[in-house]
This record gives C-alpha cells, sequence and structure tokens, in this order.
C-alpha cells in the first residue's frame, strides 16, 4: 500500500493538561480531505466541539445516531454554533475516541460536510456515535480548533490531523 | 514524504480454512493500528461475528453495538468478555462468495491506559439477513498490545479467500 503519497500526518498534538482547546492552524489546501483522529481523552468532557475558520456563528448542523446499552436514538439539531466531535463524556476514566472526515475541504463554492464516528464512556459504559454533519460556509476550511466543553484535555490527549490525497 | 500507513501483516486463508488469523510481534513503533478485514466462516447460518483479542488475554472486554439489519435498529452492549465482538462476517449460508466486511482502528495501542477502539463492518449479502453494525470496545487493561488474534464467535473455520490486513499508522 504505497500510502504515503496519499495519507499524510499534517500536524500533531499532546495536550500538556493545561488547556480547553487544540488549534490546527493554517492547513494546506493541498489536499483532498482531511482526517482528524482525537484518542487517550480521559478528561471529563462534555460536548467537545469543533469550530472551523474561528467561525462561532450558527452555522453548523449535525444529525446523530447513538447506541448505549440497550438504547438507541437518532437526533438533528440544526444552527448550531460548532460541530460536535465528542459527546458527553461522564466517566473521566477510560480513554475515548473520535475519526472526523473533512470531505473536499478546501473548495470555495460548497458547504462543508464532516462525517464523524466516535465513542464515549457514560459511567464505565461505551457509547457509540456516528454523525453527519455541515459546517454551512464556503470557504476552504483553513483552521480547525477542538474545545473540551468542560475541564481541560487531560495530558496525553492526542490531535492528529491527516491529509488525503486522492492524486 | 513520510510513510504514514505501513502493512505490519495480512493473511489470505487458503483451502481447508484456518481457526484464527493471529497477528503478534507487533512493533510499538506506530501511533495507532488498523485492521481491514474481509471475511466468511463455516457457521451454520447466514451472519456470524468476529472477535478479537489482543496479547493472547481473555478477559476484560466489554463493548456496546449500534446495528440495523434493513428494518430495525437495534444496540446492545456486553461486559467482561472473554473477547469481544468487533463486527459481522458472512456465514456458510450466506449467499455465496459474499463475505463480511469490517476494520477497526485502535489508537495509542502501545500506550499505558486501557485500550479503547472503534470498530465498523457489513454483512451485505443480498439476500434477507444482513447487518451494519459500529461498536465502541474496550480492553480494560493497560498493556502495550502486542498481538491481535481473529476468531470466529459461531463457526470454527474462517474459509478460504478471507484476508486480514494490518496496517500501522504513524502521526509523524
Amino acid at each position: 500500500m504505497a500510502a504515503g503519497a496519499t495519507y499524510e500526518p499534517i500536524a500533531t498534538t499532546t495536550a500538556g493538561g493545561s488547556s480547553t482547546n487544540v488549534t490546527f492552524n493554517s492547513i494546506s489546501g493541498g489536499y483532498t480531505d482531511l482526517v482528524l483522529v482525537i484518542s487517550n481523552v480521559t478528561a471529563q468532557i462534555d460536548n467537545m466541539g469543533i469550530t472551523l475558520n474561528s467561525d462561532t456563528g450558527s452555522n453548523y448542523s449535525r444529525t446523530i445516531m447513538q447506541g448505549y446499552g440497550s438504547t438507541k436514538s437518532s437526533s438533528k439539531n440544526n444552527n448550531q454554533t460548532y460541530l460536535y466531535t465528542m459527546y458527553k463524556d461522564t466517566s473521566g476514566g477510560n480513554p475515548v475516541m473520535s475519526i472526523s472526515q473533512f470531505l473536499n475541504y478546501s473548495n470555495s463554492t460548497t458547504y462543508k460536510s464532516v462525517l464523524t464516528r466516535q465513542e464515549t464512556d457514560s459511567g464505565g459504559t461505551k457509547s457509540v456515535q456516528a454523525m453527519a454533519s455541515v459546517w454551512r460556509s464556503t470557504s476552504a476550511i483553513t483552521s480547525i480548533s477542538i474545545n473540551s466543553g468542560n475541564a481541560n484535555f487531560n495530558s496525553g490527549a492526542i490531535f492528529t490531523l491527516y491529509g488525503i490525497l486522492v492524486a | 514524504m513520510a510513510t504514514t500507513y505501513t502493512l505490519i501483516a495480512s493473511s489470505t486463508v487458503g483451502s481447508g480454512g484456518v481457526s484464527n488469523i493471529d497477528f503478534t510481534s507487533i512493533p510499538s513503533t506506530y501511533a495507532d493500528l488498523l485492521v481491514k478485514i474481509s471475511i466468511r466462516t463455516n457457521a451454520a447460518d447466514v451472519t456470524d461475528t468476529i472477535g478479537i483479542t489482543f496479547n493472547n488475554n481473555t478477559s476484560n472486554y466489554s463493548f456496546t453495538r449500534i446495528r440495523g439489519n434493513g428494518t430495525n435498529v437495534t444496540a446492545s452492549s456486553a461486559s467482561s468478555q472473554s473477547n469481544v465482538e468487533t463486527g459481522y462476517a458472512d456465514g456458510n449460508n450466506a449467499t455465496a462468495s459474499t463475505f463480511g466486511n469490517l476494520e477497526f482502528y485502535v489508537p495509542n495501542y502501545a500506550g499505558s491506559n486501557n485500550k479503547s477502539f472503534l470498530s465498523d463492518g457489513v454483512s451485505e449479502n443480498n439476500a434477507t439477513e444482513a447487518y451494519t453494525g459500529l461498536w465502541a470496545s474496550l480492553w480494560g487493561n493497560t498493556a502495550a498490545i502486542t498481538s491481535v488474534k481473529l476468531v470466529p464467535i459461531t463457526g470454527s473455520l474462517f474459509q478460504q479467500y478471507s484476508t486480514a490486513y494490518l496496517y500501522g499508522i504513524k502521526n509523524s
């Protein structure tokens, strides 16, 4: 698999334990898609959110499918001020993770779609979510800011942004 | 240019099948692991499930799953498992030549926390029974993962032409 030519780490940050925010700035437009992997999060987060290009307007929407124990649910939220990338985590114990794909992120014509899979931990029981989101902006994505929504990210939480090339 | 995805090992099942696929001696030099699987078992059913164990350890696995079968969506969870369900295989009664497909992503596999990971899988086979599912799983163990073993839950063999690929992912 000659993946080196198609899948590149753009930047990675390991949290130091003293901040609620991690930001990737100056993202090149030279890829086709972006993938953000967040892992080893053990802090008690509360609806960890992403804002794009520092836009905190009501320009985000999402549809979520979730499983938790024997409970399944789906929800829809329009006109939000950020993208969910991880639901509430109340345990603050076992690490949780998410993978988000930002499709055709650098075009200047269409709104931007984001697909996310994530798992959280509610009182020691994992929950799993699939989420489709839209940022209603035609701007190319040049920065991604992740906010914990609650406590500082734990020391050792890992945030990696990859770029994918189709050619 | 950095090589982000590296194929660590692969397995293609030959004639007669195998009872498991075992990736061993996984180096700790990557950030994350990704396993991609195309699989069919000899279970006397349309669908089988795939279980995994790490480091040959058979305790402290749990998962939560949400799945759809074309009509209904259900969710379930299990804890204190001896292995962890991580996706679907097509069984021996599935449409011929169809295979279940799944992948699971294990971040920070060499770290010292318990190991959480995400899986998704399908068993589509152009017949009445098929599933698509998403799993959140946990191995409650702080050891670095050095081996990954795949086993059929219902059947006893992975059938010929089943494949599994283990990738290491670097983040710098």
